[in-house]
């Protein structure tokens, strides 16, 4: 048998029908789904009498539109768009029978930090959901991808997606990070050095020591952001990391069906001499905490670096970063450390986890943020807050001067009121630095936890390792 | 579906690489149930003022691309975000067909389902196309999907690829959910299948 890379593995684990093209139905284990992309779908089933084909794989929870403010539960908070669509999720929820995590349940919070902590995603399992950061969940070991609402509506019916596979890409990580350098830096790094379509028709396997060193949290952060890179999916081969993570949870399996599990995640790894069309590699010493200075997540560099010109690149780059420069109302060769703050968000599927949390607490212990900063912390759902109470965190991040929210996707995309005003800048954890992402004309510094607690102390984009 | 055979309409250029779906529909727009009515809100951040005005140089605003159906665009069109209120917002405005270098993977899919052909061409090819689509509403482009021809208004003709299947469903109108439904035995088994060898799913 030819050697195979763990995408081979799952990928034919998965196929329900192959047409002669090529063309086949891969079988989706688990199905997630918020209230923005979903609507249409659920209207779809409901107009041509369809119902959902596994029920008991399907899980919804509302995070992009829900308040984070401490006074969520009156109504009032919401817009009346927001709201017909998190009431839609209810209803849709309860009439299809799906399992639903509500905006007044504990375990509720941004989808793709609930399925990892529920136990629903599991090491070799097809996950999709209407969100391109569902790349996040391949951390364990899973085919993760984000889908279209047509898609969404497809795999409610049908429990398959219609599918071509995709090209297979490592990304190795060798050696230790420095210290000040985390998973955000890793996965950052990584889009600098291939662009945002260096990935587009691959799915990634990160692999290599510094990838093997992270926690699952970062692990999750380094996937969540393959999307960033163009790929389809990022995924990293399970271990020992992944199976003490996953014991326990309320949907991992239990007793003989764990032993069982176990035997088969051990067999998900890449075989030697499996064939990859695209390698890179990247020296874990060489990484260093980054910033992004323009409107891609491509436009990224060191903190200690300089805001490049736009001759510095080529072909249809260079009037991408003039309009970048322009927008983000930066100068040429302006040092990255003296651009000054406004905002601090610090959350998202990317970094609103308890380790995020802690990288934030540790900069932020005896400190307070700078007069007149704006600065807040949304936690990836209910269980991080309750988990950042009882640790202490929370208290560190009111005395340094934070707000302290409940949990959401928030100022990620600023569905809900959380966003910029015109010109505002955010020093954000989150994953995308689009024009008018965070708010109109809202201009937003991609950053791990640490150098956006950092900043929130300075007011300015601030290298973290001067305070560590 | 509506189906793709043949079109003939102006081409509108947009250069700019990396267009993202934050640009091709705000997140303002994501808050609505239904799949219509996105076309007044296609690229609104680009194309209208704070106030809602018209912003004079944006491309669909100028006269001659008020009825654009083709668009050709900078490498890596529809990066982002999965919304498909993207190729819906494009779809509602009157465009069919979105002409790059390369597309991110999401988009790319959303646009089959919803009637639009995005097709790949060469660098070298779409800046032929994109200086084509730069003299307005009297040069015409033609994208006929049967015999994969992009033809500029000048008579120059590329060929393009296409995923057989993706294009049989584009032609002939097809959804996808029926077709998948008639393998409803292949799942039934698969599903049988996997119980057995991974019972804990």
């Amino acid at each position: 048998m030819s050697p195979k890379t763990i995408y081979d593995k799952i990928w034919d684990a998965h196929v329900a029908h192959e047409a002669d093209d090529g063309t086949c139905l891969l079988y989706i284990d688990r199905h997630l789904v918020h209230e923005v992309t979903s609507p249409q779908a659920f209207e779809g089933l409901r107009m041509t009498g369809r119902s959902v084909r596994a029920p008991d794989k399907t899980i919804a929870v509302p995070d992009h539109n829900v308040p984070t403010t401490l006074d969520r539960a009156n109504a009032a908070t919401m817009t009346e768009d927001s709201r017909i669509q998190v009431e839609a999720l209810d209803k849709n929820a309860k009439d299809f029978g799906i399992h639903y995590y509500p905006v007044s349940d504990v375990r509720q919070g941004i989808v793709h930090i609930v399925g990892p902590e529920q136990g629903w995603t599991l090491p070799g399992m097809t996950v999709v959901c209407g969100d391109s950061h569902t790349a996040t969940h391949g951390a364990f070991g899973a085919l993760a991808h984000g889908i279209g609402t047509s898609e969404v509506e497809h795999v409610l019916a049908t429990q398959t997606l219609i599918q071509k596979k995709s090209k297979n890409m490592k990304v190795e990580i060798t050696g230790k990070l420095k210290p000040g350098v985390t998973a955000k830096d890793i996965t950052l790094a990584v889009i600098g050095e291939t662009g945002t379509a260096g990935g587009t028709g691959y799915v990634i396997e990160y692999c290599g020591e510094a990838i093997r060193d992270l926690s699952m949290e970062g692990r999750m952060t380094v996937c969540n952001m393959a999307i960033e890179g163009g790929a389809r999916a990022g995924l990293i081969a399970p271990d020992e990391t992944t199976y003490e993570y996953v014991k326990g949870r309320p949907h991992a399996p239990k007793g003989a069906q764990w032993e069982a599990a176990l035997a088969w995640w051990k067999t998900l790894f890449t075989d030697e001499g499996a064939h990859f069309d695209k390698v890179i590699t990247l020296r874990g010493e060489d990484i260093q905490p980054v910033v992004t200075w323009g409107t891609s997540p491509e436009d990224v560099l060191p903190i200690t670096a300089t805001v490049p010109s736009p001759e510095d690149f080529e072909g249809g780059k260079v009037e991408a970063a003039r309009r970048s420069i322009e927008y983000m109302g930066l100068k040429p060769g302006q040092k990255l450390t003296d651009i000054e703050i406004d905002t601090v968000f610090i959350g998202s599927c990317t970094n609103g986890r308890i380790e995020d949390l802690r990288a934030a607490a540790e900069i932020l212990k005896g400190k307070k943020i700078k007069e007149g900063m704006r600065a807040m912390i949304v936690p990836g759902s209910g269980l991080v807050r309750a988990q950042a109470e009882e640790e202490g965190l929370a208290d560190i991040f009111k005395e340094a001067g934070f707000e302290w929210r409940l949990a959401g996707c928030s100022m990620c995309l600023a569905m809900n009121p959380d966003q910029l005003a015109e010109e505002e800048r955010c020093a954000s954890t989150s994953n995308r630095n689009f024009e008018g992402r965070q708010g109109y004309k809202g201009r937003t510094h991609l950053v791990s936890p640490g150098m956006a607690a950092a900043a929130a102390i300075t007011g300015k984009l601030t290298d973290v390792r001067e305070m560590m | 579906m509506e189906k793709f055979d043949k079109i003939t309409g102006i081409a509108a250029p947009m250069p700019l690489v990396n267009i993202d779906t934050d640009m091709i529909i705000p997140k303002v727009f994501l808050k609505t149930i239904k799949r219509s009515g996105l076309g007044v809100n296609l690229f609104d951040e680009m194309r209208f003022d704070r106030q809602g005005n018209e912003i004079e140089d944006f491309v669909l605003n100028k006269p001659q691309y008020r009825e654009t159906e083709i668009l050709v665009a900078g490498d890596n069109f529809g990066c982002g975000s999965s919304r498909e209120h993207a190729p819906w917002a494009i779809k509602d405005f009157g465009i069919k067909c979105v002409i790059s270098t390369s597309f991110a993977d999401i988009f790319f899919n959303n646009c089959f389902k919803n009637g639009i052909l995005p097709i790949v061409l060469p660098k070298d090819q779409v800046d032929v196309l994109m200086q084509d689509a730069e003299k307005g509403a009297n040069a015409r482009v033609t994208v006929d999907l049967e015999a994969q021809t992009v033809t500029t208004s000048d008579g120059e003709s590329f060929s393009f690829e296409v995923d057989t299947f993706k294009k049989h469903c584009l032609m002939n109108g097809l959804d996808d959910i029926g077709l998948t439904m008639e393998k409803a035995a292949s799942i039934d088994t698969y599903e049988e299948q996997a119980a057995q060898s991974r019972p804990w799913v």
